[in-house]
């Protein structure tokens, strides 16, 4: 089909910009697919393991920006060791010594080290944008090098990262040539930060949108800084302590006032809550609140904010806000998109303040949610049928019932029925997780109905392999599957094992497969990597019978990787 | 005080550190085969078992497997017997990071607006060796095993988080040859050895929190020891 010159079809191809339409694109033909890949500037990798850097080098030759992400999800809950992998370091020794000049790096859940940061710094000479969210391995000495050489850095952006934190020193290494800042976040770390030379960076840095600081940064250096930088459109505040009634509070209330522009607003890591009517001016721009970490603000203090956030469309929130807060919210926010609440009390030593009331009532009042994550204490039946019904389009629904298996505590029943309407209703779901007593039923449900799902999180559910069986047979665009303690075992694994090469990873720990069954499954499919993590020498070698405490699979060009640690055995 | 049998459903941390008692056989059985049902993969735990009845004492390998065993069925089967406060590995699924950052948090905040007493009983935690205190709101347990818990929680990684104590051996000569004493400094400013009152006496009365260890403790233990055959 060559009705037009390469350059036509390149044109055509800019319009096309999601990963997934790009890569559709590059399927149609030899043509195509060769147009595409010499004009696609931005990749995604969902799991590094599934190519090596050197295919990707020599498949997208004009690479601008790069998408990482390297230990599978259930890592963020230390069920996967120190070193299982998902190291940074090949992939910027490839592309230092390529010609790709890399503009943007964005990494999740790898392991980053001061060296890689380093070698980055001083290899891609155009490098413009660093986001890294729930990394570790590095300390404030690569940020050094970070903000010393990259020359025309735009962005840096630090969430939820283990970060050691050496000195403070690593600010002042932006040099003061260094005016392109747009995008600054280290509101994850955790030491002293230089105040000075914070401040002066915010002066010379006039485009800067997106600001979000550390606990370190006092409520002085805020006035200051808020001072400077008026046209911020996105702010996260450090500690917000001061005294009430002092001028440097006073200060703060009127500058915060030429802040028309904040439409995000975080941090508030310490506060203190009679400081808080300094804000009440810019809530009703917000269109994002994440108070997730504000644990000093609650009860009427927090209802008496968010009362004036009438514009929201994110929030997110600690279960203190209670049923009753979540009814304001309810009230208050019709434009609310995503809500998140999460547990205040994660020692599991009290109990969750929040109930299925608060859910119905966000649900009844807020009839464009579309991504909910909410830790409770408790859900029904009944209460997940309202909310279907009143919520038809979720995109993300994950519900965590704070006790395990927890029934429906007025039935006593499963809380088949209530998940079965929410996947019944919601057409466009794509990712669920599930909590509460759950038998095979549920998953008969979503087999059934839950047609766009793409990412399953399971955990102490089901009675039988069959409930895998279903999900694996039903959802077709499945692509993500963890299960933790479920009692699916080799038949569940091994009767459509084409399956997985459809699916980007399955992830399996305290369930019944065996060492037998994942050997199987590992022989007759090559292009899978079936890890084994052996954890404290607990598997014998020899002896098929015995069970597998966690498997990862996934699918990958490149065969087993080479940089497994001891206790990953790749079958 | 029932702390023998929720000694029983605990016993699944990887490692114990008992408290002791120099002479007391208590360290010496079950634990090196121990299956991991829900226990830490991370860091390794510091059980911190406050040695308050000689029930634990001689509990063999195989009971303690059975109730391993028990209480995974328990988890699984009958929600209703689930001990509220157990803790499951990586339940809820809350990142660390965010875990971390609420624990800090909860301690610096709530000083700083502790001023409605009866709501909040602060102490400051010394473990030798830790390079650095915490706090605890001693009001958020309810009893001595849950306070152990938590502490094992917070201190392990100092204690035998390093990676050369995955070698299992490795590990029983640390637990064999370090004991924790938990003591406490009361009102008057006495030091005391955990434990001898009950819980909420303690709440009232405890000020501070040292766990010691190894030879400092051996002034105390014989007191300990005494205590302990005392209560069964």
């Amino acid at each position: 089909m060559n009705y037009f010159p390469d350059e036509v079809l390149e044109h055509v191809f800019d319009f096309v910009a999601s990963h997934r339409d790009r890569n559709a694109v590059s399927l149609v033909c030899r043509l195509w697919h060769r147009v595409e890949r010499l004009s696609r500037q931005r990749v995604f990798v969902g799991n590094c393991y599934a190519l090596s850097p050197e295919i990707l080098i020599a498949r997208f030759p004009g690479l601008k920006s790069l998408t990482l992400k390297g230990k599978p999800h259930f890592a963020d809950f230390n069920l996967v060791p120190h070193d299982w992998g998902g190291y940074v370091q090949p992939w910027i020794e490839a592309l230092s010594n390529s010609r790709i000049g890399l503009e943007e790096l964005r990494l999740k859940r790898m392991v980053v080290s001061d060296e890689s940061l380093e070698l980055l710094s001083r290899s891609l000479a155009n490098f413009k944008s660093l986001v890294l969210v729930s990394c570790e391995g590095f300390t404030t000495v690569g940020l050094a090098a970070i903000a010393a050489n990259c020359r025309f850095l735009r962005e840096l952006d630090l969430q939820e990262n283990e970060i050691d934190d050496h000195s403070g020193h690593w600010l002042s290494c932006f040099p003061d040539s260094c005016t392109s800042l747009i995008s600054l976040n280290f509101a994850c770390l955790k030491g002293e930060i230089n105040l000075a030379a914070l401040e002066r960076l915010v002066a010379r840095s006039p485009n800067l949108r997106s600001l979000r600081l550390n606990r370190a940064v006092p409520l002085e250096t805020l006035q200051n800084i808020l001072m400077r930088a008026p046209q911020l459109v996105d702010l996260g505040t450090g500690s917000y302590i001061h005294d009430p009634d002092s001028e440097t509070y006073n200060k703060l209330k009127h500058t915060i006032l030429k802040c028309k522009s904040i439409r995000n607003l975080s941090g508030f890591l310490e506060v203190a809550p009679r400081c808080l009517p300094a804000i009440y001016p810019i809530c009703l721009n917000l269109t994002s609140l994440n108070l997730s970490y504000a644990a000093g603000i609650h009860g009427s203090e927090l209802v008496k904010l968010i009362r004036r956030c009438a514009k929201l469309q994110r929030l997110w929130i600690l279960d203190c806000i209670g049923d009753k807060g979540l009814e304001v919210v309810a009230s208050t926010c019709k434009e609310l998109q995503e809500l998140r609440v999460f547990p205040s009390d994660v020692l599991g030593v009290g109990h969750a303040a929040v109930t299925e009331n608060g859910l119905v009532a966000i649900s009844a009042g807020c009839p464009k949610l579309h991504s909910l994550l909410y830790f409770c204490q408790q859900m029904t039946n009944a209460a997940l049928i309202v909310v279907a019904k009143n919520c038809p389009n979720f995109i993300r629904f994950r519900l965590c019932i704070l006790e395990p298996t927890k029934p429906d505590p007025v039935t006593m029943q499963p809380l088949d029925d209530g998940f079965g309407a929410i996947v019944q209703s919601c057409k466009h779901l794509r990712r669920l997780s599930l909590s509460g007593l759950l038998t095979d039923r549920v998953f008969l449900y979503i087999g059934m109905y839950a047609e766009q799902l793409e990412m399953l999180s399971v955990a102490f559910a089901g009675d039988s392999d069959k409930g895998m069986l279903y999900v694996l047979n039903g959802c077709k665009k499945l692509r993500k599957l963890e299960i933790r303690d479920c009692p699916y075992g080799d038949k569940a694994l091994l009767t459509d094992v084409g399956k997985y090469e459809t699916m980007r990873s399955l992830w399996m720990s305290s369930c019944e497969v065996t060492l037998g069954g994942c050997k199987t499954l590992a022989k007759e499919m090559p292009r899978l990597n079936v890890e084994i993590i052996n954890e404290h020498d607990q598997m014998e070698i020899g002896s098929e019978e015995q069970r597998v405490e966690k498997m990862y699979l996934y699918r990958t060009l490149v065969g087993p990787r080479k940089d497994a640690p001891e206790f990953v055995w790749t079958l | 005080m029932e702390i023998g049998s929720e000694e029983e459903k605990m016993g699944f941390e990887e490692t114990e550190l008992r408290l002791g008692l120099p002479g007391n056989g208590g360290s010496t059985e079950g634990e090196v085969a121990r299956k991991r049902g829900f226990s830490e993969t991370e860091a390794t735990t510091m059980d911190l078992k406050l040695k308050l009845s000689s029930k634990d004492a001689g509990m063999d390998l195989n009971e303690k497997a059975k109730n391993l065993k028990k209480e995974k069925n328990l988890l699984t089967a009958d929600p209703a017997k689930h001990h509220a406060k157990a803790q499951v590995v990586g339940w809820p699924p809350v990142r660390s990071f965010r875990k971390n950052m609420l624990a800090v948090q909860k301690g610096s905040t709530e000083e700083s607006d502790n001023k409605a007493s009866g709501n909040a009983a602060f102490v400051k935690v010394s473990v030798d060796g830790a390079p650095y205190l915490r706090k605890v709101d001693l009001k958020t347990y309810q009893s001595y095993q849950e306070l152990s818990d938590a502490l094992g929680k917070m201190f392990s990684s100092f204690t035998i988080g390093m990676k050369d104590f995955m070698n299992e051996s490795k590990l029983m000569d640390v637990l064999n040859s370090s004991d924790y004493v938990p003591t406490y400094e009361d009102k008057v400013g006495d030091w005391m050895l955990v434990g001898d009152v009950p819980w909420e006496m303690f709440v009232d009365t405890c000020k501070r929190l040292r766990i010691m260890k190894g030879k400092e403790a051996i002034g105390l233990a014989p007191r300990a020891m005494e205590k302990c055959s005392n209560r069964s």
